[in-house]
């Protein structure tokens, strides 16, 4: 609770509402969703498949597909933009947030990597996208931010195809593209479900890292509670396009509220069910 | 690259055509240095003078380490029919001197990779006005064999652009572009071709003439490729890097030809080999017509027009030879284009 006094919200999403028209039939992914995501915090977005955590990624960013249409206001307020409603954006505005100001982390790395791209290439994209560098600079850029995503041997990695890596060292590479830019907000879109357990927990500390070194604020979209229990400090449970359940990880995880939450929780194996 | 090299030489056919290719360029960039003639140079005194033979042993059955020809005497003036004359032997000379030339447009220099001091070589005879036919092929292959290439990169660039715009951003632009690309296609090539060519003035410079032909088949061969890229970007623009790429802020333009376009690079290399041998078709097709590259400059289409007419075809049956040539250069190309489609998509590969 202390985190909320002190600051005011980087992100505010208020009474978002998107449906999809597909082939005449209207979907309503999301039935007016609000929550806030503070600074330096890490707010963990649970629901399960098919909840609308990813449109709610996807819709910070405008990045949703054409067939989509959406009302509401999600609100911008870091030290370096404020905008009043990302949803009434122009494109400019959006392109200077996208990567800049906001950055992205997708579920796949290697899904999400050009093949035909070298990794310090990708990165340096990503630079010049925004700043008005040279290309020497830019790659400087890349290496610093390689780093800072601790990926061994940058100079060499920087110059290998994504195949050449592994699914952790590519994940690093896209946290390392999401980071270049020095962003203030991250959305992780399930940033470890592909990675196995112990890769997984280095990415997830990462994450830590970056919030407490750069106030980095993370909106992270799991499915996983065990991410949620390592790293969260707040939770926001989406159901069916709804939010029903918003609080403390401890509070959430102690002292669940709402039915959905309940059963969340029990899902998870636990020691004693086995032994 | 290095792998496609690797699936060309898996294909023997592709291997040989590969490197005939290789060859034909060769002499087309050294054409000057090889010819033992310029390309105008006449022998008003020797029209339709038959393949000269190269010999090594004279009539008495001797070796010479040196080869020879015999000298042609026109014993018809009127059926140009020449008999040998074995009297006059004229030795053949390496690295010769002859007309001056500029080697690769640099290097000034009169010598020429062979050629006779005395009487005259046609290796491949020579035509109505006496001009070597040999070193007019040569001439005439840095024409023909570069206006596929050229060809194919302009139409290709403006295709797959075209293309690319269109499957990326859909709705009205791709309605605008896909409908007039098909108007483009739905005129018959050769005709369009012609209508094109007759809006421009018939008497151009052969640079001129050269980059006209060059925009004219590109014009009507953008078309095809931009509906196939337009096709496969729909496709690759759903793919996640793009989504990323959007993600991170970069631009419409600039995802289209960095992140889209290299991916439809495999089909872009097939299609473009394949495609080469009909820019090289349309050249010789506007020039056998008098409508492209003008006399007494070479091109491989231009010398054909002397074929035209069955009797000297009849009579004098080294004058196909730039047909041949022209023959040679598009079965190579289509060889090495199939076996890149089975190597690079096999999706199409053949089920045989």
């Amino acid at each position: 609770m202390s985190l909320r006094a002190s600051n005011s919200p980087v992100l505010s999403i208020e009474n978002l509402k998107v449906s999809f028209h597909i082939e005449n039939q209207i979907i309503q992914a999301l039935k007016g969703i609000s929550f806030k995501l503070y600074k330096k915090e890490i707010l963990a977005l649970v629901g399960e498949s098919g909840s609308g955590k990813s449109v709610t990624c996807f819709s910070i960013l405008k990045l949703l597909p054409k067939y989509a249409s959406f009302s509401g206001k999600i609100t911008l307020n870091t030290q370096r933009a404020s905008i009043e409603n990302i949803l009434s954006a122009d494109e400019n505005t959006l392109r200077h947030i996208r990567g800049n100001i906001v950055s992205m982390v997708f579920q796949e790395p290697s899904a999400v990597l050009n093949p035909l791209l070298t990794v310090g290439e990708q990165i340096v994209e990503a630079i010049l996208a925004h700043q008005n560098i040279s290309r020497e600079e830019a790659k400087d850029k890349a290496l610093e931010a390689m780093k800072n995503a601790r990926i061994p041997e940058p100079e060499r990695r920087f110059y290998q195809y994504p195949h050449e890596l592994s699914g952790g060292l590519k994940q690093r590479v896209v946290i390392a593209i999401a980071i270049a830019n020095k962003p203030d907000i991250i959305l992780a879109d399930e940033p470890t479900t592909a990675l196995d357990v112990t890769v997984s927990a280095q990415i997830l500390k990462l994450f830590k890292d970056l919030k407490e070194n750069f106030g980095i604020s993370l909106l992270l979209i799991t499915h996983d509670l065990g991410v949620v229990a390592e790293i969260a400090d707040r939770v926001v449970v989406i159901y069916k396009g709804e939010i029903v359940e918003e609080g403390d990880v401890f509070e959430i995880f102690d002292n669940p509220k709402h039915p959905y939450t309940k059963k969340l929780l029990e899902s998870r194996p636990k020691i004693s069910d086995i032994v | 690259m290095r792998e496609i090299f690797r699936y060309i030489k898996k294909n023997k056919l592709a291997h040989l055509s590969f490197y005939i290719l290789i060859i034909l360029y060769i002499l087309a960039i050294f054409a000057d240095f090889i010819s033992p003639y310029p390309y105008d140079k006449q022998h008003r005194d020797t029209p339709y003078h038959p393949p000269t033979q190269i010999h090594f042993f004279d009539e008495k059955g001797n070796f010479h380490l040196r080869p020879f020809v015999y000298g042609y005497k026109l014993v018809d003036p009127v059926f140009k029919i020449y008999k040998v004359d074995k009297t006059k032997k004229y030795p053949i000379y390496f690295f010769t001197e002859g007309e001056k030339h500029y080697l690769l447009g640099i290097f000034p220099t009169n010598k020429h990779l062979f050629g006779v001091k005395e009487g005259k070589i046609f290796l491949l005879g020579a035509d109505n006005l006496g001009r070597d036919i040999f070193s007019r092929l040569l001439y005439g292959g840095r024409i023909s064999l570069s206006i596929g290439l050229v060809g194919v990169l302009v139409s290709f660039s403006i295709g797959a652009l075209i293309g690319g715009i269109s499957g990326y951003f859909g709705g009205i632009i791709d309605n605008i572009l896909m409908r007039l690309s098909e108007i483009v296609m739905s005129f018959p090539g050769f005709y369009l071709m012609l209508a094109l060519r007759a809006v421009f003035p018939i008497t151009l410079s052969s640079v001129q003439v050269y980059f006209l032909i060059v925009i004219i088949l590109s014009f009507i061969g953008w078309a095809g490729l931009a509906r196939v890229i337009r096709g496969m970007v729909l496709s690759i623009r759903e793919q996640d890097f793009v989504l990323a790429a959007k993600s991170y802020g970069a631009s419409s333009l600039r995802i289209i030809t960095k992140h889209i376009l290299p991916n439809t690079f495999s089909y872009l290399l097939i299609a473009a080999t394949l495609a080469i041998p009909g820019y090289i078709l349309g050249e010789s097709a506007l020039s056998l017509l008098g409508l492209g590259i003008q006399e007494p400059y070479a091109s491989w289409g231009n010398m054909l027009s002397s074929a035209r007419s069955i009797s000297a075809m009849a009579s004098y049956p080294w004058i196909l030879a730039p047909g041949i040539a022209i023959f040679i250069t598009i079965l190579a190309f289509n060889l090495i284009g199939d076996a890149l489609r089975d190597a690079l998509d096999p999706k199409l590969r053949k089920n045989l």
